[in-house]
């Protein structure tokens, strides 16, 4: 994983074949079905594109590469094989075409999932169930004088009615469609927002923006009350970087462009954005902008408030952008942030200049067992104080380390599974860690070489002091690793009567542990209440750190055999989680956003004026509400 | 209002309560030495990471919460951080238990041995143990036992240790300590000591309060603690204390752990081996001070008779459920939760809720005997002057009347059934022969005769010593009929049938009263609507839409419940009368031996015809009764001096004492008694009355009028 300290551009470029490999490389790249002609102004407007942008993630036709009722890629899902062993399929992935022994039984254990009971997903989209399009004649002409590509395919509107909560992917499973667009446009630039953005004010049209559709705030769901007809702005052919300026270290990027391209076309120049949600794979720059996103490396980088210089708006009133690219003023507050965290309420992200970096030169895993929960929490304390925290830590509670445990691949030979057995006897036997009870922190050091060494040592340094024990490098990866497959892991569920979902927030330090447990044993007893008949999966992680808190995840799920209405219970009992975060001094949301799911708390959470605040941005950008998701107010 | 949800209306008839198990049985027949030995693993809070009862003091002295204070005060006093920290430290040595398995056996044993002789039997419902071992396991439980013996605690502890659960932490008064030996062995089997009061030092608070917390917080052993505060000398719950229990549920308002279960116990005693000791004490004979060789002189207590105890561990209370809409916890995200802050309206209501809702548990589940029964018929026998006593059948008759009404009014009540009702009546007469006598086939209350030597007010003494710890037994049963009887007084005293009418005179006595016996806070109308249905119920009353009418044999019950209120009536009506009366610059230290002193007049002259009302008790509770209402204010810096509002005094006084003319007076007289919007009483005009009566609506509750 480390390459040498010279700086030549041929080494550069190595570096930087090398992250894609990382981070990108296992991706295929799809071939691009799509031959619109692109309008001609669009081709006019930048100087020529710094990178060669032709091989892009996103079909307009995403359908035929991604899942319309699950997560991710059509080819990569858990699988029990014939042999009734788990498997996870495709080639993509590090994980891909490896079987996982321990899955079935942790499966069992935890949820009572048995192989036996089965609920299968309805394989194609019936059609005859999605409502026939109301379509706007005025606009759709309008559209079509502009060149626009767009389509009233029931398929593709189906695609963009939802993000990726519970309650949007499970009834699409039992091919189920509620409301949806009537129509989907694929603007390719700037300007062509600007044209369908007009054009939707003067026909009084609903527009919902739509980038990478990872939300998991029911940000995408249409308003079932919205009468006029809704259109889908597609952003996913905006994705071209369109200058990079190595002097400030910035790129100007068009605001439709996916993670893992973005990184992969700075990472052919040797430079990163180093933003990287764990949705990276699928969700867009614009979507990061309109929700405030956060990412793994966020220590070293910054959150994207931090990384955004420059941002281009399409509204209702007209396009909104600062006159120039300083990199920081005081010039009254800062009209990014009303567009930052603005959820598609105001209008349309289509260019952002970023800050970049060169790719880093040399980068480490690793990982530190703790003999309970509480000890990892005071190391990571510890770590934001002395503010060392690395690019990455994470601390997973006992339930995550065993169900990482229970993601671990076959392994190869006798040897790697006597020195694994070995390791055991080490953590549990001779230093007395309670198997039930430890829990593991996992680490990302990225940096110079000599740097990271020793930013290495310093951290393993404090983790001894709060009874830490280095656990190797592969444990740290393979954390990492299971984050990209994890969301791919609930459709495993979801075929076996087993529903589930994470939320996350932020809280000061000296609560974090008692948010965790309250939370956690609010979730179990919240199930029991309402009858779910095993055992729920309720645990935690701290993912990032800062000076006055920390970010918390927690994951729910529970098998819901025996409940007639599974949704309703879910609902109910993540309601009840989030008002246990709220009255245990935690945020509504750190980055996923409120969306519609969460707005019933905003005014609690910003007071009568704040609210008040942002409606009145809301009522003189958008009076008539064209960017209609009804999202935040 | 707030305590409506917490205040839930039930049917009696339907309450379910567990079967008891007597566990002196298997003491009388197996070696007591073994049993102080046996194996005792008690379940333990899922989330305690163990330590003994020495760490508990590091982790109170290291406390973020007290090093605030340390600092704050040495601030303030202008000493040094660690002047302050050493004297916190000594505070907590004074304070703290150091219980000790040893300990505890020895008290295993030796107590099994004074128990088999005082006690035919100890019973204990063993469901309530075994909720209370699942509450142990799951949560941090507080043991909120009744409080009417010092056995109390003894026996709490005895209890959970045979029941192999964890001996709880208690907290106790100071007094103990004064008693040498017995308060280091309390100390070592888990007692722990706060001073009786501590207003105003903070340092106190903080090293006491944060003790506490760390306790429950810990889950180290359940926290056990008396909500009256301290012993009911009458038998009567005590209006709780909300101090411990406001320090015991903030770890879970500020969110430090999920949930606190409040277990209830009710301890009854079929005897109280106090039992003259509070006459006495009530009458104005201080109480002798606690010392060890006090203790020994009770040796006598042993060879006595005391019949049956009975502990009902009650249902578990989640103070998060009860939480749950009421108390916003976001209250303590802005300020960090270790810098002490007064609780806000919205706790300090709740709590108070809380707290009236858990002594209600406790009296609820308080095991009656017959006896009880029997000590509301000898009193009201006795009130009326019969001098020769009730023959035994007419007893009889009696208290099967008696127990078929509580019965319906939901009593837990220990009636052997089986037996013929002659015999029960007999073998409760006898086991309290000290009170009753019997004889050519008629009884009645042990009262000395007249004597020569005697003066009368030592003749009256003494048999109020006899009243009131005859009271005592009738007490035990009070919150059963209390709120019928408020409200058959109320039937006699309203000007009308009308339900409103009722209603008015009904939340006038309950305001009266609400220091004297336990009435939730704000819940008037709760209690008006339980009467109203327990009565009916009974088919003493019917009840439309707009009138209250008595049955035909509902006269009978509302004459015995009226009467059970007469007593504190005239108590009352003499206070205030003694206000009235009362010279300028009368203090507050000075009103119980003034006020006492006042009444054995009027008792000597005959016109008086309780002795109750000499209950010390009684005085203070119409004391605070008063001092609420506004009709005595007590004016600051005049060594607790009370002003009395003479008017308002007299016009109660006569509202007490005319309770049948009151109805006809309602239109003839130009004043009112009133409560105005901050609950004081005032007195308005017809017209003002009228005009309040229009713009509030029915809403205002007490309207009696007065010449």
């Amino acid at each position: 994983m480390a390459s040498n300290s010279s700086r030549g551009s041929s080494e550069r470029h190595r570096i930087a074949q090398h992250r894609l490999s990382v981070i990108a490389g296992h991706l295929q790249r799809p071939l691009n079905g799509d031959t619109t002609i692109r309008a001609t102004e669009c081709k006019a407007q930048g100087t020529r594109p710094d990178v060669a942008t032709e091989m892009k993630t996103v079909p307009r036709r995403r359908q035929e590469i991604m899942k319309w009722n699950g997560w991710g890629y059509n080819d990569s899902k858990f699988i029990y094989n014939k042999n009734g062993q788990a498997e996870f399929t495709g080639k993509r992935y590090r994980l891909s075409g490896m079987i996982i022994p321990g899955l079935r039984d942790w499966m069992e254990s935890t949820f009572g999932a048995t192989v036996q009971h089965k609920t299968p997903a309805t394989p194609v989209l019936n059609t005859s169930a999605v409502q026939p399009p109301t379509l706007n004649e005025a606009f759709v002409e309008g559209i079509k004088s502009t060149g626009i590509p767009f389509s009233h395919d029931p398929e593709d509107r189906v695609f963009r009615s939802h993000g990726h909560c519970l309650h949007e992917i499970f009834p699409l499973r039992e091919g189920k469609v509620g409301r949806v667009p009537d129509m989907v446009v694929w603007p390719k630039c700037h300007n062509d927002v600007v044209k369908t953005v007009e054009l939707a004010c003067k026909h009084n049209v609903c527009l919902i923006p739509f980038g990478g559709g990872t939300s998991v705030s029911s940000a995408l769901e249409c308003p079932p009350e919205e009468t006029r007809s809704i259109v889908s702005l597609d952003t996913s052919q905006m994705n071209r970087v369109l200058w990079i300026d190595e002097k400030n270290l910035t790129a100007h990027v068009e605001a439709g462009i996916i993670g893992q391209d973005l990184e992969r076309l700075l990472n052919e120049s040797g430079y990163c954005t180093g933003h990287e949600p764990d949705s990276m794979e699928f969700s867009s720059l614009g979507g990061w902008v309109a929700t405030r996103a956060s990412g793994m490396k966020k220590n070293i980088y910054g959150n994207i408030e931090d990384l955004v210089v420059h941002i281009k708006m399409v509204t209702p009133r007209g396009v909104i952008e600062k006159s120039c690219q300083g990199p920081r003023m005081s010039t009254g507050p800062d009209v990014h942030h009303f567009i930052l965290g603005s959820e598609g309420t105001l209008g349309v992200v289509t260019e952002v200049t970023m800050k970049i970096r060169p790719v880093p030169e040399y980068q480490k895993y690793g990982s530190v067992v703790f003999p309970n929960f509480e000890q990892g929490v005071a190391c990571l304390r510890e770590v934001a104080r002395q503010r060392c925290a690395p690019a990455s830590i994470r601390l997973m509670d006992n339930e995550q380390f065993q169900f990482g445990h229970a993601l671990k691949p076959q392994v190869s030979s006798i040897f790697t599974s006597f020195l694994d057995g070995l390791k055991k006897f080490y953590i549990t036997k001779f230093k007395g860690f309670d198997p039930s009870r430890l829990c593991v922190a996992t680490l990302l050091f990225e940096g110079d070489r000599e740097k990271v060494l020793q930013h290495e040592k310093q951290v393993y340094d404090i983790a001894a002091k709060f009874g830490g024990l280095a656990a190797g490098e592969d444990n740290g990866q393979r954390g990492y690793m299971l984050t990209f497959v994890i969301a791919y892991l609930r459709d495993l569920g979801m075929d076996y009567f087993v529903i589930g979902e994470s939320f996350e927030t932020s809280v000061p330090w000296d609560r974090v542990l008692d948010i965790c447990r309250n939370v956690k044993a609010r979730i179990v007893q919240e199930c029991k209440d309402r009858g779910v008949q095993f055992q729920p999966l309720s645990t935690c992680r701290v993912t990032q750190t800062y000076d006055a808190g920390a970010c918390v995840y927690f994951y729910f799920a529970f098998n819901y055999r025996g409940l007639s209405d599974p949704l309703h219970v879910y609902a109910q009992v993540e309601h009840a989680a989030r008002e246990e975060i709220l009255a245990n001094g935690g945020s509504l949301s750190h980055h996923h956003g409120v969306g519609k799911l969460r707005k019933e708390w905003m005014r609690e959470t910003v007071s009568d004026v704040g609210l008040g605040m942002l409606k009145s941005v809301k009522d003189y950008v958008d009076p008539n509400n064209i960017f209609g998701n009804r999202n935040l107010l | 209002m707030a305590s409506r949800a917490v205040y839930v209306h039930r049917d009696p008839m339907l309450k379910k309560r567990d079967d008891f198990e007597d566990i002196l049985e298997e003491r009388r027949h197996s070696s007591d030495l073994r049993y102080a030995l046996k194996c005792y693993t008690p379940v333990l809070y899922k989330g305690l990471s163990p330590c003994r009862a020495s760490e508990l003091k590091s982790m109170v002295l290291q406390s973020d919460q007290l090093q605030y204070v340390i600092n704050q005060v040495s601030k303030e006093m202008g000493r040094t951080a660690e002047e302050v920290q050493a004297e916190a430290s000594t505070i907590l040595d004074e304070m703290a238990h150091r219980l000790q398995i040893s300990t505890v056996r020895f008290f295993a044993f030796t107590l099994s041995k004074i128990f088999k002789t005082l006690f035919r039997s100890i019973c204990v419902n063993e469901e309530g143990i075994q909720r209370l071992q699942q509450a142990i396991h799951e949560h941090p439980v507080i043991l909120l036992p009744s409080h009417r013996s010092y056995m109390d605690f003894l026996l709490m502890s005895y209890v959970l240790y045979t029941y192999d659960l964890s001996v709880p932490v208690i907290a106790a008064g100071m007094d103990f300590m004064g008693m040498k030996i017995v308060g280091e062995m309390l100390r070592m089997s888990g007692a722990f000591f706060i001073r009786r009061s501590f207003g105003g030092d903070k340092l106190y608070w903080a090293v006491f309060s944060e003790y506490v917390q760390i306790m429950v917080k810990s889950g180290f052993a359940p926290v056990e603690f008396f909500l009256e505060g301290t012993r009911s000398r009458t038998a009567k719950s005590l209006t709780p204390k909300l101090g411990l229990l406001n320090i015991v549920i903030d770890p879970f308002l500020k969110g430090e752990v999920f949930d606190i279960s409040l277990v209830p116990v009710s301890i009854s005693y079929e005897r109280v081996l106090e039992e003259a000791l509070y006459a006495r004490e009530l009458l104005g004979v201080p109480k002798p001070k606690e010392s060890t060789s006090g203790l020994f002189k009770a040796r006598k207590v042993l060879s006595e008779d005391y019949g049956s105890i009975h502990i009902y561990f009650g249902q578990p209370v989640s103070v998060r459920a009860l939480a749950e809409g009421k108390v916003n916890r976001c209250q303590f995200n802005l300020t960090p939760r270790h810098i002490p802050r007064k609780p806000g309206e919205e706790i300090q209501s709740f709590v108070n809720d809380l707290a009236y809702r858990l002594v209600r548990s406790q009296e609820e589940n308080m095991v009656l005997t017959p006896w009880v029964l029997l000590a509301f018929l000898l009193l009201q026998n006795q009130a009326v002057g019969n001098e020769r006593g009730m023959s035994l059948d007419e007893l009889t008759e009696q208290a099967a009347w008696v127990r078929d009404l509580s019965r319906q009014f939901g009593a837990f009540l220990h009636w052997p059934d089986q037996l013929p009702p002659s015999k029960v009546v007999s073998s409760s007469l006898s086991l309290h022969r000290g009170l009753v006598r019997i004889s050519d086939g008629r009884v009645q209350l042990a009262l000395e005769m007249p004597h020569s030597a005697m003066t009368s007010e030592e003749e009256l003494l003494n048999r109020a010593v006899i009243i009131l710890s005859c009271a005592s037994y009738r007490n035990q049963a009070l919150h059963l009929f209390i709120r019928p009887a408020l409200l058959a007084v109320a039937i006699q005293a309203a000007s009308s049938n009308k339900k409103q009418e009722v209603y008015n005179s009904f939340s006038f006595l309950w305001n009266m009263f609400s220091n004297e016996f336990i009435l939730c806070p704000g819940a008037a109308v709760q209690d008006f609507e339980e009467a109203c249905y327990l009565l009916v119920k009974s088919g003493a009353l019917q009840i439309s839409q707009q009138e209250i009418l008595v049955s035909g044999r509902g006269h009978r019950t509302l004459a015995f419940l009226a009467n059970i209120l007469d007593p504190f009536l005239e108590g009352y009506q003499m206070v205030c009368r003694f206000l009235y009366e009362a010279t300028e610059g009368l203090t507050e230290k000075q009103f119980v031996p003034a006020v006492r002193k006042f009444i054995i007049k009027h008792l000597l002259t005959g016109r008086l015809r309780y002795a109750e009302v000499l209950s010390s008790d009684l005085q203070k509770n119409a004391l605070a009764a008063l001092l609420r209402l506004g009709a005595v204010q007590k004016l600051k810096g005049c060594q607790g001096a009370l002003k009395v509002n003479k008017v308002i005094v007299n016009s109660l006084e006569d509202t007490l004492g005319k309770k049948q003319a009151v109805s006809r007076s309602l239109n003839t007289h130009g004043l009112f008694l009133d409560l105005d919007k901050n609950s004081k009483l005032i007195l308005v005009s017809v017209s003002q009355r009228r005009k309040a009566a229009h713009s509030e609506g029915s809403r205002r509750s007490t309207l009696i009028p007065t010449r």
